[in-house]
């Protein structure tokens, strides 16, 4: 065996007795991995579900001057909770949410309903609020609903076909299907598995190099017959192994915990069967020696096994910006976009998870770039261990 | 053999070794001595091909210690300040990496390892994590460490730092065993009676230069003192940082 198969073996004996690096590599990302993503989308989930269902509730101002309209809005399960308010009154309840929608009838709205003249109501409610405001359209629309009722039986009285006045139809067609529903939902999983694997060889990364300098351990390693370079590239490979089992543990893991969410009650469906996770985790791996190479990199400027870590928990974050970027500029994925290692990875996990096909050609740009990227950190990390003050 | 030819090294600004030349013979263990702070460490640290001198040149053996580091390292153990060894792994684990580093097969490594744990009596520790070691167990498991691959020269850093009288008495005795096998000793060290009772010959270091060398008796003489520590304030001027 090679001194570099050397280090390896080495640093992954010695790390799997260190309870901290197993940890971290093994039970963090695969355990609260799932249980954070099972967590969120439970949530989300409940809320979706919560807010269709929540009754609307509407305080009426003087509601004996439309006892209809409010028995139409009882019969669409709209609890209506009369009030005497004054406008100063009723404007202070709102902003106070004591009652967060008020609909006030005027006096004359029975009269000039009778005389089929447009007959004003008004809705008090607070824009500025997210589910009053929502409240507040539902509210309109089904105010919206009884006045075209209205409007159709005033036609239908005088011999007009109501159907007259709908010249258009515009009829909504979703080619969505729950899959790529659920991708928005699902899209944190990729954030999950980036930073899962990155944790997993994290731990290692900080003790190969800043942890043997603190325990002066590397100086007599460097009076061995080795050069530099391969002690190092056997550290990284170390860390690269520990981020790809902590990667395969946590997809595995998600993959399960995602079978306990009804995701299918709600329209949505995960595309998580053992040969997407398998996909996963290939398509994802090639980006974990990118990531060791880059903690290496990092911890190698760091003196201390603490100033690693404190540099590494920012740096650990980097691979997820241009995931964020992504996500804000809302961009599709492309060729170009697919070299950016850890974006390459975003899309090509978002599309599996989609059940779309892969496109060959973005996973082989995703793939080689990543690995490049690798390679590249690598020989950096071998150039820094040239430099004498890695001693200290 | 080891051999320096003027080696400097300044850290910053600072110049922690100013031309230093020495010679440490096969068969014979010669001292670094010095005060804290005198370039020992540093001076040691080029020997072993860790540091590039800013100037001078140094060999071990034969090999030039920057041309040919790779196999000046082959030929040289190093048992630097501080032992550092890796807690999670065992002493024999230990000392297995280096031999597997040093490119030692299999059977030669295992039967190697097996003769040092017996040769300096770590049988009792041997199989266990080197995290609760006691001083005097790190040393010798760091020792093991130098001599696994059978080096001909051998360094050691202030190898008597933090070990009980018990445990100085059987370096001392170590180290002359290794002399009478026929290899090359180095050792530094603030210590004058450690350096008194052991060495063949010494070189006295004083603010990065060797400011004195000899046989012990020899710079007795030479500055007219009777004690090696008299000889020793002499020779390097003040008390200061004297162990």
């Amino acid at each position: 065996m090679g001194a570099v198969g050397i280090v390896w073996r080495k640093e992954v004996r010695e790390n799997l007795r260190d309870r901290r690096t197993l940890v971290s590599a093994l039970l963090f990302g695969p355990l609260f991995g799932p249980l954070i993503l099972a967590a969120a989308l439970q949530f989300l989930v409940q809320r979706t579900a919560d807010e269709a269902d929540q009754r609307l509730e509407i305080a009426v101002r003087h509601v004996e001057r439309a006892p209809n309209l409010v028995a139409w809005l009882e019969a669409r399960n709209v609890i209506v909770t009369p009030v005497e308010l004054d406008d100063e009154a009723t404007r202070r309840a709102v902003r106070e949410r004591s009652h967060p929608l008020v609909l006030s009838i005027p006096a004359d709205f029975a009269e000039r309903l009778a005389a089929a003249r447009p007959a004003s109501l008004q809705l008090y409610s607070d824009a500025a609020g997210g589910r009053a405001d929502r409240n507040a359209a539902r509210t309109r629309m089904l105010i919206a609903q009884y006045g075209a009722s209205i409007g159709r039986l005033r036609l239908l009285a005088r011999g007009v076909d109501p159907l007259l006045t709908a010249p258009l139809a515009v009829q909504d067609i979703d080619v969505s299907t729950p899959q790529s529903r659920s991708v928005t939902v699902l899209g944190m999983l990729s954030y999950l598995l980036l930073l899962a694997m990155i944790l997993g060889g994290l731990y290692l990364a900080i003790d190969a190099t800043a942890g043997e300098r603190e325990r002066h351990s590397l100086e007599p390693l460097l009076t061995t017959p080795v050069p530099r370079a391969r002690l190092i590239y056997g550290k990284i490979l170390a860390a690269t192994t520990f981020m790809i089992v902590s990667l395969t543990l946590t997809a595995i893991a998600c993959a399960l915990a995602l079978r306990f969410v009804a995701l299918e009650n709600f329209g949505m469906s995960a595309h998580l069967d053992a040969s997407v996770v398998l996909k996963i985790i290939l398509v994802t791996a090639p980006l974990a020696p990118a990531a060791a190479g880059l903690m290496t990199v990092v911890a190698s400027f760091t003196r201390s096994y603490r100033e690693a870590q404190t540099w590494l928990g920012v740096v650990m974050l980097v691979p997820t910006l241009p995931i964020a970027f992504v996500g804000l500029a809302e961009l599709q994925p492309s060729l170009a976009l697919s070299a950016v290692p850890s974006l390459g990875q975003h899309f090509l996990i978002t599309s599996l998870l989609r059940g779309a096909a892969l496109e060959p050609a973005h996973v082989l740009v995703s793939v080689l770039a990543s690995l490049a990227l690798g390679a590249v950190l690598a020989w950096i990390a071998g150039r820094l261990y040239r430099r004498e003050s890695l001693l200290g | 053999m080891i051999s320096a030819q003027g080696l400097a090294k300044a850290f910053g600004g600072v110049q922690a070794v100013r031309g230093v030349t020495l010679r440490a013979e096969d068969g014979a263990i010669t001292g670094l001595l010095g005060p804290n702070g005198a370039g020992k460490s540093t001076t040691l640290r080029m020997l072993c091909t860790v540091l590039r001198p800013d100037a001078g040149e140094a060999w071990i053996d034969a090999a030039h210690t920057v041309r040919d580091a790779l196999d000046a390292r082959r030929q040289l153990g190093m048992l630097t300040h501080d032992s550092g060894l890796y807690p999670h792994l065992t002493a024999r684990e230990n000392i297995l990496y280096f031999a597997e580093l040093h490119g030692m097969a299999r059977a030669a490594r295992e039967r190697r390892a097996d003769e040092l744990i017996e040769w300096l009596e770590m049988g009792a520790f041997a199989g266990r994590r080197a995290k609760g070691y006691s001083q005097g167990q790190r040393i010798k498991t760091a020792l093991a460490r130098a001599l696994v691959h059978s080096p001909r020269n051998v360094l050691l850093d202030e190898p008597t730092n933090g070990l009980d009288v018990m445990a100085v008495r059987n370096l001392r005795v170590l180290l002359a065993r290794l002399r009478d096998a026929g290899h090359c000793v180095l050792f530094s060290s603030h210590v004058m009676q450690e350096v008194s009772g052991l060495c063949d010959v010494v070189f006295v270091l004083a603010r990065g230069e060797v400011v004195a060398h000899g046989t012990p008796d020899a710079l007795r003489a030479a500055t007219g003192c009777a004690s090696l520590e008299d000889a020793f304030v002499k020779l390097i001027g003040t008390d200061e940082g004297l162990g």
